[in-house]
């Protein structure tokens, strides 16, 4: 039993995840799911509570049980107490004064990441500022690999998202080539086929893999098909280089997902086995994203963000080479608006790195939430400043197949330019190697279509004529 | 914004390429930003899909439009009192409101093979546009079959599972749901239609459903989507099951000249 006594009113909190619900900051998702706290003082008191929990806590009591949930037992079994001892006898409170402090430093923190639990990262966020989250993050450093290097310091990558309403090649083409030559891409070129169709995700296979090889850019492809999907494509001989999955963090919310962590480990052998990766094996790519549990009925009483940050235990499991969370794609009844999507990408991106996790961000909005382009900039803004990963890069922000608004080459270029940040070396050298970039990074102004695709467009146009 | 060239802006060479994508490409930039022009464009766009999610569908005019086909109705209504709860409480736009419930359980048993439900979903634009051509194709093609089917459900305020209470309060084996699908700044009227095997309330999850989207004049056509929603049926009654364990294995012929013959 959690209680505290502020201001003269006395609060209970039943268990662990109860005093975590109430301590979260304010979004609509809790109020859905009926775990936030009824008013300010409630939540506060919730905050002072949990800063007095001792994170040897979180080992004995498990939020969601042992016995019925495997993502508990990955957490529990996989649990590493040397990496954990520098901490160990810390509360939820002094960990936060200690990630602040010097002691923290970019080897002690990589150095703890397999010692922490997600229940204990996601506990210290709920009493961090964003500012707090920020420079924390900023600290982490976590680097992947598979045709280039992700993560660097001082790099900023991007997802080319050239997705179309009827997957057609034609119309990919046209975005994918526009965002190479925005310098988009190094993350990955991941398409969202508009139905899970097999045929249509092993022509999206070809298609991109033709584009990697023919035009030999440094980077590597993804169709966001489900997991099961893939594994037939990869049957019939596909040329897969990243599995990509959608993951929660409940065994019920993965459940009505249709994956487990069984299928995710063959997954994940299966594309290992193919042996694509150039300089890393690092070949997973999953995404994630507040409320999804909850949307799927699974949320076993925990607030939306306790739930997001245990399936980062999952995608840890697997050493992904991205981490994507989908900020604000859900809708205005899980993150109701842009002050709420702001805080909970940058809650993510902190979470995620704390656990050694390369986390990048979809930042984005749907129509009927309280959101617009201001919103996106100052999470865009926040976001770089925490070191994030990678965003999107959509032409001119607006998805056409999933309706939604993310972030924009222009955007990418934008937040390059203010904060002297730069591709991964391997994609940036293909940049400058065919005059996209120039020797100080920048986009070359173009009066002719960069040589790389010249013949090609070129022989598009005289098809036509 | 004055044409056709401001010497501040670096236009795209590969503007052609426009012509193969509604997407927003080849917008060009000042120094790494958007040109006013895109800037107000996306803006305008926005303004738009913002606008539509707030219009509600007329769901006397549907009831009429669908009636002079000859085909049956019934409106239902969730439980989801108004547009502001709706959008907050998807919980309630899943379920029945207690008298949408009596007026089923007031009518006759009836056994049927299929139910066809559409509800507004976030966009009645996606409905009113393309709710009753795609029934017009549908029911004739259901018939050949010889199902026995209920009246169309129409669902004030509904979302993807209100289906499975109305697929099990009439026993039907196969669910159809058509749903306005949020919008997009380049579709604000995006339909989108569920597939359930027999659908149970409480027991079907997202993983027991096939989903065809972007139904749109610049996304799927009618026919397209009927094609896959038929294979789907076909292939859900051998399994006898639907969802990520059902394929959706058709293929599209793509003529030659939507590739983009460099690749």
């Amino acid at each position: 039993m959690y209680k505290s006594t502020i201001q003269h009113l006395s609060y209970d909190f039943k268990t662990l995840a109860n005093l975590m619900a109430k301590a979260t900051p304010l979004r609509s998702g809790d109020f859905l799911a009926g775990v936030a706290a009824t008013n300010n003082l409630h939540r506060v008191a919730a905050q002072w509570t949990l800063a007095e929990v001792p994170l040897k806590q979180f080992l004995n009591e498990a939020l969601v049980p042992y016995e019925s949930d495997e993502i508990t037992r990955l957490i529990i079994d996989d649990h590493n107490s040397p990496a954990f001892a520098p901490i160990s006898h810390l509360t939820v409170g002094d960990f936060r004064n200690w990630l602040l402090s010097e002691q923290a430093t970019t080897e002690t923190l990589t150095a703890i990441a397999p010692g922490l639990t997600p229940e204990m990262v996601a506990a210290v966020s709920k009493l961090m500022r964003i500012q707090d989250l920020i420079l924390v993050a900023k600290k982490c450093r976590v680097i992947t690999q598979f045709r280039n290097t992700i993560g660097l310091e001082g790099c900023f990558s991007t997802r080319l998202q050239p997705n179309h309403p009827t997957d057609n090649p034609a119309g990919i083409a046209a975005s994918l080539i526009d965002g190479l030559l925005y310098g988009c891409g190094d993350a990955v070129i991941g398409i969202n086929p508009a139905s899970d169709n097999l045929e249509a995700t092993l022509r999206l296979l070809h298609l991109l893999n033709d584009v990697i090889e023919r035009f030999q850019i440094p980077t590597q492809a993804c169709v966001l098909a489900h997991v099961t999907t893939t594994l037939k494509a990869i049957e019939q001989g596909a040329p897969v280089d990243l599995m990509f999955q959608s993951i929660a963090g409940t065994q019920k919310a993965n459940d009505s997902f249709g994956v487990n962590l069984s299928l995710l480990a063959e997954a994940h052998q299966a594309t290992l086995d193919l042996r694509r990766g150039t300089v890393g094996t690092n070949c997973m790519y999953f995404e994630t994203g507040q409320g999804s549990a909850l949307s799927a009925n699974a949320n076993e009483g925990l607030d939306q963000q306790t739930c997001e940050t245990r399936a980062y235990a999952v995608a840890r499991k697997f050493n992904p080479l991205l981490v994507n969370t989908v900020v604000g794609f859900i809708g205005p009844e899980y993150l109701y608006d842009g002050k709420q999507i702001i805080r909970a990408g940058l809650e993510d991106h902190f979470c995620g790195k704390l656990l050694g996790l390369p986390m990048g961000c979809d930042i984005c909005y749907t129509n009927h939430a309280e959101a617009d382009q201001d919103d996106m900039d100052m999470l865009l803004s926040a976001f770089a400043m925490a070191g994030g990963t990678f965003i999107m890069g959509v032409p001119g922000a607006d998805d056409i197949m999933l309706n939604y608004q993310s972030t924009s080459f222009h955007d990418a270029l934008y937040i390059r330019q203010t904060l002297c940040l730069r591709t991964a070396p391997e994609f940036e050298q293909w940049l400058q190697h065919h005059g996209i970039f120039d020797a100080h990074n920048q986009l070359r102004q173009q009066t002719d279509i960069p040589h790389v695709f010249k013949a090609s467009l070129q022989q598009l146009k005289n098809s036509q004529s | 914004m004055t044409q056709p060239k401001d010497p501040s802006i670096a236009y795209d060479p590969w503007q052609h390429l426009n012509q193969f994508t509604s997407a927003r490409i080849a917008l060009g930039r000042t120094g790494m930003s958007l040109p006013t022009r895109a800037n107000l464009d996306f803006q305008l766009a926005h303004a738009l899909a913002r606008d539509a999610v707030h219009i509600a569908l007329d769901f006397t005019q549907l009831t009429q439009r669908l009636n002079q086909l000859g085909y049956a109705t019934q409106i239902l209504q969730s439980q989801a009192e108004n547009e502001a709860m709706y959008l907050q409480r998807p919980d309630l736009g899943r379920l029945l409101s207690l008298a949408s419930l009596a007026d089923l359980q007031a009518q006759p048993p009836l056994a049927v093979d299929v139910v066809i439900i559409i509800a507004d979903g976030l966009s009645s634009k996606a409905i009113e546009h393309h709710a009753v051509s795609f029934i017009e194709l549908l029911l004739p093609s259901l018939q050949t079959k010889a199902f026995q089917m209920s009246p169309l459900c129409l669902v004030k305020h509904g979302r993807v599972a209100i289906g499975d209470a109305i697929a099990e309060h009439y026993n039907a084996r196969l669910c159809i749901l058509l749903i306005g699908e949020r919008p997009g700044l380049s579709s604000p009227d995006s339909m989108g239609i569920y597939f359930t095997y027999q659908a149970k309330t409480g027991i079907s999850t997202d993983a027991d459903r096939n989903c065809i989207s972007n139904i749109h004049s610049n996304g799927l056509s009618y026919e397209q989507a009927l094609k896959k929603l038929l294979f789907l049926m076909d292939g859900a009654e051998k399994l006898q099951l639907s969802g990520v364990s059902l394929k959706d294995e058709t293929t599209e012929a793509v003529g030659s000249n939507m590739m983009l013959p460099i690749f």
